[in-house]
């Protein structure tokens, strides 16, 4: 069912997915934490350096499904994953593709800011590229400028970055784990409800920051916040009880949903 | 006013004082113990307490300086032997908790927790003074460093655990492979609680007598290699106070004295990390 609205989607109502290169590809995707099936056949193509929002009420595998785009799913003890995902056509799930190199091109910003507690502003954005094993000073100096600038950090942190990442205010920490995700220079960013935690105005440069990112790399933003999805993202996937029920062009989307549920969910009717 | 406000009222002040006085009845024995120590420990305290070997039998003189540094060497030892697997093996309880290992060393370390100390004396004595066939310091050492390893362990455990999982992720999701998030990440974080546990458990084992008995055994002059006998303070303190001379009752108070102080510094050691323990929440 989901393949199905998926193609009436494109024809109707998502003109730039078919302009656009597809980032990743996910085909017959289902997900499950022990007995619980969380995601049930997900069929659909992220738009490459476009912003992808994945919206629905909670508890329908939309965190789920984002952790399944780097392999983050497995970590759960007992999850299990079938089906296919593709990076940039590369199947991230073949036998052999290490989970780790994964990781490093799908990159992932959480929802509560999670910077090292142990490490300072420099060190936490530092963090992916010398554990990876690169020792040379400058060539880290360099990674660290531009992670911060990308993350519109570096203004505000420049002068200290040899305090703790965790004295930032909770937005800031946030930027500072984007610049963190963005240091090891990841083909994806999977946002999970970003600024959840946050107050408005933090909120509203995250958002300005997913837009401005969107310009480089692909970002697929998860949100149960219907505005938030209208004001960010060029895409949008609406999940209902672990299934894609309608997916294309957010402005579509938003103004002439095809599915009777999606428009009851972004009009408020339940969720 | 309401006399069930009041009874209520009168309930919770009396019930306050009862813990207030049970605190204090803990209290109590402490302070009594260490002023009792300091005051006749003092006396015969001074400089060649801290640098004399012990004198003749009946002769007054001496001092305790082998037993200082010998209980210093077998704590070394003991900690060597004991730290690196205690953390090592907490690391792994904690990273990988519903293995099959990881349920059957927990269960063993809790075991060993309970075990008599002079059991791991008896255990280091067949392991180690048997096969050399004498007395020496690394046995004692063994001894010890065997009853470190559960209490180590499962602290290491416990704090390990503390770090959030979003710590974890977070360090996974930069395309960090699992043992170096554990070796770069959780544990700098946990940094703190180890060394604590690690310092509680080195004060626990310090003062220990049963298992140096027939392990360390002892020893009147300098030891000059871990396969020699070694004195201990709390061996010393014995054999003092069991003999009948009187100096040598106040030399085995001023012994308890020390044995104390030292355990106090290291607790104090280990309270001063954990103040400066970095806020994970």
């Amino acid at each position: 069912m989901p393949k199905q609205l998926e193609v009436r989607n494109v024809e109707t109502h998502a003109p730039t997915l078919v302009e656009r290169n597809t980032a990743v590809q996910t085909d017959d995707l289902h997900a499950w934490f022990d007995r619980l099936h969380a995601l049930r056949g997900i069929t659909l193509s992220v738009p490459e350096r476009q912003v992808t929002a994945i919206i629905g009420p909670s508890g329908c595998g939309k965190s789920t499904f984002l952790r399944c785009l780097n392999r983050m799913h497995e970590l759960v003890p007992s999850a299990r994953v079938s089906g296919v995902v593709r990076v940039h056509e590369r199947d991230i799930y073949a036998p052999g593709v290490d989970p780790v190199l994964v990781r490093r091109r799908v990159g992932m910003v959480f929802q509560k800011p999670n910077p090292f507690p142990t490490m300072n502003i420099y060190d936490n954005v530092a963090a992916g590229v010398r554990l990876a094993g690169e020792r040379d000073r400058r060539r880290l100096d360099e990674v660290v400028e531009r992670s911060l600038r990308a993350a519109a950090l570096w203004e505000e942190v420049k002068d200290r970055l040899h305090k703790p990442g965790t004295s930032l205010s909770g937005g800031q920490q946030q930027r500072l784990c984007i610049a963190r995700a963005l240091a090891v220079s990841p083909e994806v960013l999977l946002m999970d409800e970003p600024a959840s935690a946050l107050d408005p105005a933090a909120t509203l440069r995250i958002e300005e920051l997913a837009r401005e990112l969107a310009k480089e790399i692909t970002i697929v933003i998860v949100t149960h916040n219907m505005q938030q999805a209208a004001r960010v993202s060029d895409v949008t996937g609406f999940f209902l009880a672990g299934q894609l029920v309608e997916f294309g062009s957010t402005t579509g989307m938003f103004t002439r949903p095809i599915d009777k549920r999606t428009e009851d969910y972004i009009t408020g009717r339940f969720g | 006013m309401d006399t069930r406000y009041r009874w209520r009222r009168s309930m919770d002040q009396g019930m306050t004082l009862v813990c207030l006085l049970c605190t204090v009845l803990v209290l109590t024995p402490l302070a009594l113990v260490l002023a009792f120590l300091a005051q006749t420990g003092l006396s015969a305290l001074n400089w060649d307490f801290f640098t004399k070997l012990p004198g003749a039998a009946g002769e007054p003189g001496g001092g305790m300086a082998n037993a200082i540094t010998g209980t210093l060497t077998l704590i070394g030892l003991a900690g060597c032997l004991g730290i690196p697997i205690g953390v090592l093996g907490g690391t792994f309880l904690s990273e990988y908790p519903q293995t099959q290992v990881s349920r059957i060393s927990r269960f063993a370390a809790d075991v060993m927790n309970g075990i008599p100390s002079i059991v791991m004396g008896l255990f280091a004595y067949v392991l180690i003074v048997l096969p050399l066939r004498h007395f020496s310091a690394l046995a004692g050492g063994v001894a010890l460093g065997v009853m470190l390893i559960p209490t180590v362990m499962r602290t290491t455990e416990e704090v390990v655990r503390l770090v959030p999982q979003s710590v974890r992720e977070a360090a996974l999701a930069l395309g960090i492979p699992q043992w170096k998030t554990t070796l770069r990440v959780v544990l700098p974080t946990a940094t703190a609680g180890i060394v604590t546990g690690i310092m509680v458990a080195l004060a626990r084992i310090a003062g220990e007598t049963a298992p140096l008995l027939f392990t360390a055994f002892g020893n009147r002059f300098w030891n000059r290699s871990i396969l020699q006998p070694i004195a201990a303070l709390p061996l010393q303190i014995f054999a003092y106070a069991i003999s009948p001379f009187d100096d040598w009752h106040r030399q085995a108070w001023a012994g308890a004295l020390v044995l104390v102080a030292i355990v106090l510094v290291v607790n104090t050691l280990a309270r001063y990390a954990t103040s400066r323990q970095v806020r994970l929440r």
